[in-house]
């Protein structure tokens, strides 16, 4: 988790990542912010992300973005 | 029909009228068939092409979901013989077969897109290649209406059922429904199966509430389209039409008309559609969050054309982006000490391709390549800049909620946004390219107070009518913008205020449409795309 916050914070140093849950709701993270943290987490923890896991639920909170790569770790 | 003819207008009137006679639960057959009468008004020989994509889909789509039907029943059947290895690669020959059909789907209905819209540019480019030319080369296919619409909103459905995201439409003719609906075929919005079908397949009892509020909205979309959209365009295509008198100022001033006139005749008519699908009791999602308030390209293309721009994000942008052979190659770059290079690989790629189809969806030639190129190139250039407006902000922080200056922004997204749109409405790039220098090289501003813009085809009268009017669409807009609504602040004054109010825009619509001798409402612009 510490090391997805390092990612998120490299991303966005203004935003409060361990408490804001709206990140895509209030347009936080952008579509060229998602790709690039894809590409961030795909090299720190080996799981591909793909297009279908792009929901607002997955990508709202650095705590549902964890939950998915754990899901993400689990399946592979 | 033209959604602005008197026979459109019987003819919702009429589909209103039967649709809160008849029961429920006929209501959706009723669609299906009002559907299909409208389409065969623009032409019976067109039916073939949405038939073949609505027949080809449903095939597609039942054999995606009994693969993952029979999937299922078989992984429950084996659950304690499979090894976790086994079930995982029994999975992924069955997506490897859904992705066989999805493909097939993709070839097919982008196929019939591709030959009918796109046939005659190929083949006069490769055609120029071999020193061919002349009429000969090309064949004479017309665009069937809302192709591209249709055609988008069902691969949007396929790749969503493809991904699991939900079960197909198992009745052929409520899938037929969904990729026909009338009103969206016009000029979209390009909706989400997820969303639509509920709405489309439910039967909706008479809601007053809701059939005042979407005739309201019909209304000022008729208002924009036939008071403003409808009135700029004589005075664009005088201007557009012939470059070589109408250069300079008059450059500056049709790049303004055709801003104008793009967005009110589009918003317009997509007032229309949402509108009459209020009145239906169907919800369409919106395409426009007034796009000419945007402060930046990027916050621009979150405003304009909302469907459009999501279906690429969610079925282009991110799939090229997060493709496994895309993540590897960056993963390479980094590894290679190229960290820079890496971080902004997929983003790039994915952003240039995006661009690319965009412009090529807008249409057939080389203006719209090219002006998306420039789109995407621009909004990655902005990105570029993003730390150094970050610390430009830090530097002066009260400038961000400093009104002049995000004036200035919207006024400097609105300017540029028309440059990049001169290339919609002038026939060539070299065109577009000779006004824009000529623009700067030639101008006069005299011609604003000369009598030269009443030269154009548009009077003194028809001047004061636009500006009157674009007060009003500002004025509303500026309202929305705040997160209020001009209807219901109408909506709660007393009966003689919302009369007038209704009424005098209904009579201004009558009184102040386009209209003359032999008046025929334009085609909106969207409508061939």
């Amino acid at each position: 988790m510490d090391t997805l916050l390092e990612i998120l914070n490299d991303l966005h140093p203004d935003v409060d990542f361990e408490t804001c849950d709206t990140l895509i709701d209030d347009e936080i993270l952008d579509s060229f912010d998602i790709v690039s943290l894809i590409a961030e987490i795909n090299n720190e923890f080996d799981v591909n992300i793909s297009a279908k896991d792009i929901i607002p639920e997955n990508f709202n909170s650095a705590q549902a973005l964890w939950a998915l790569i754990e899901r993400l770790e689990d399946e592979e | 029909m033209s959604i602005t003819s008197y026979s459109f207008l019987l003819f919702a009137g009429v589909l209103f009228i039967l649709y809160y006679l008849i029961p429920r639960r006929f209501q959706w057959i009723l669609l299906l068939i009002a559907s299909y009468v409208f389409y065969c008004f623009s032409g019976v020989r067109y039916l073939g092409y949405i038939l073949a994509t609505t027949v080809f889909s449903y095939i597609v789509s039942m054999k995606i979901w009994d693969l993952k039907r029979r999937q299922d029943a078989r992984l429950k059947l084996k659950k304690d013989e499979f090894s976790r290895e086994e079930k995982k690669a029994y999975k992924a020959s069955v997506k490897k077969k859904q992705k066989a059909w999805l493909v097939a789907a993709l070839l097919f209905n982008f196929g019939i897109l591709g030959i009918i819209k796109y046939g005659n540019f190929i083949v006069s480019n490769v055609g120029s290649l071999f020193g061919a030319s002349g009429d000969d080369l090309f064949f004479h296919l017309a665009l069937p209406l809302g192709i591209s619409f249709y055609t988008f909103q069902t691969m949007g459905y396929l790749i969503d059922l493809y991904r699991g995201e939900y079960e197909p439409e198992r009745n052929f003719f409520k899938f037929a429904l969904f990729v026909s609906y009338f009103p969206q075929l016009i000029q979209g919005p390009i909706s989400r199966f997820g969303s639509l079908s509920k709405d489309l397949y439910t039967g909706h009892a008479f809601d007053g509430r809701q059939v005042a509020s979407g005739l309201q909205r019909m209304l000022y979309g008729y208002f924009k389209k036939m008071v403003i959209a409808d009135r700029i365009i004589t005075g664009l295509t005088t201007i557009s039409g012939d470059p070589a008198t109408y250069s300079g100022t008059f450059v500056l001033v049709g790049m303004i008309f055709y801003a104008i006139d793009l967005y009110m005749d589009f918003s317009g008519g997509i007032d229309i559609v949402i509108g009459l699908s209020q009145a239906l009791g169907i919800t369409l999602p919106e395409n426009f969050k007034r796009p000419y308030f945007s402060k930046s390209l990027k916050d621009y293309w979150h405003r304009w054309h909302i469907s459009l721009c999501n279906w690429f994000k969610d079925y282009l942008f991110y799939p090229i982006s997060t493709s496994p052979a895309m993540l590897a190659r960056a993963k390479k770059m980094k590894a290679a000490g190229h960290e820079g290079l890496s971080r902004r690989f997929t983003v790039y790629t994915a952003t240039m391709v995006v661009w690319l189809s965009t412009g090529i969806w807008h249409g057939a030639s080389w203006n719209f390549v090219v002006w998306g190129l420039l789109n995407g190139f621009f909004l990655l250039l902005s990105q570029e800049l993003e730390p150094a407006y970050r610390r430009f902000y830090e530097r002066f922080p009260r400038l961000e909620k400093n009104a002049l200056w995000n004036a200035f922004r919207i006024v400097r997204t609105f300017l540029f946004v028309s440059l990049l749109c001169m290339f919609d409405y002038y026939d060539s790039v070299s065109t577009v390219i000779r006004s824009f220098i000529g623009m700067f090289s030639s101008f006069r501003l005299s011609v604003f107070w000369d009598g030269s813009l009443l030269a154009i085809g548009l009077t003194a009268a028809d001047y004061w009518i636009l500006l009157v009017s674009l007060i009003l669409v500002f004025v509303v807009s500026w309202f929305q913008e705040k997160g209020r609504s001009v209807r219901s602040l109408i909506a709660a004054r007393a009966l003689p205020v919302r009369v007038i109010a209704w009424y005098g825009l209904f009579l201004i619509v009558i009184l102040f449409g386009a209209y003359g001798i032999g008046y025929d409402a334009t085609q909106f612009i969207y409508n061939q795309f």
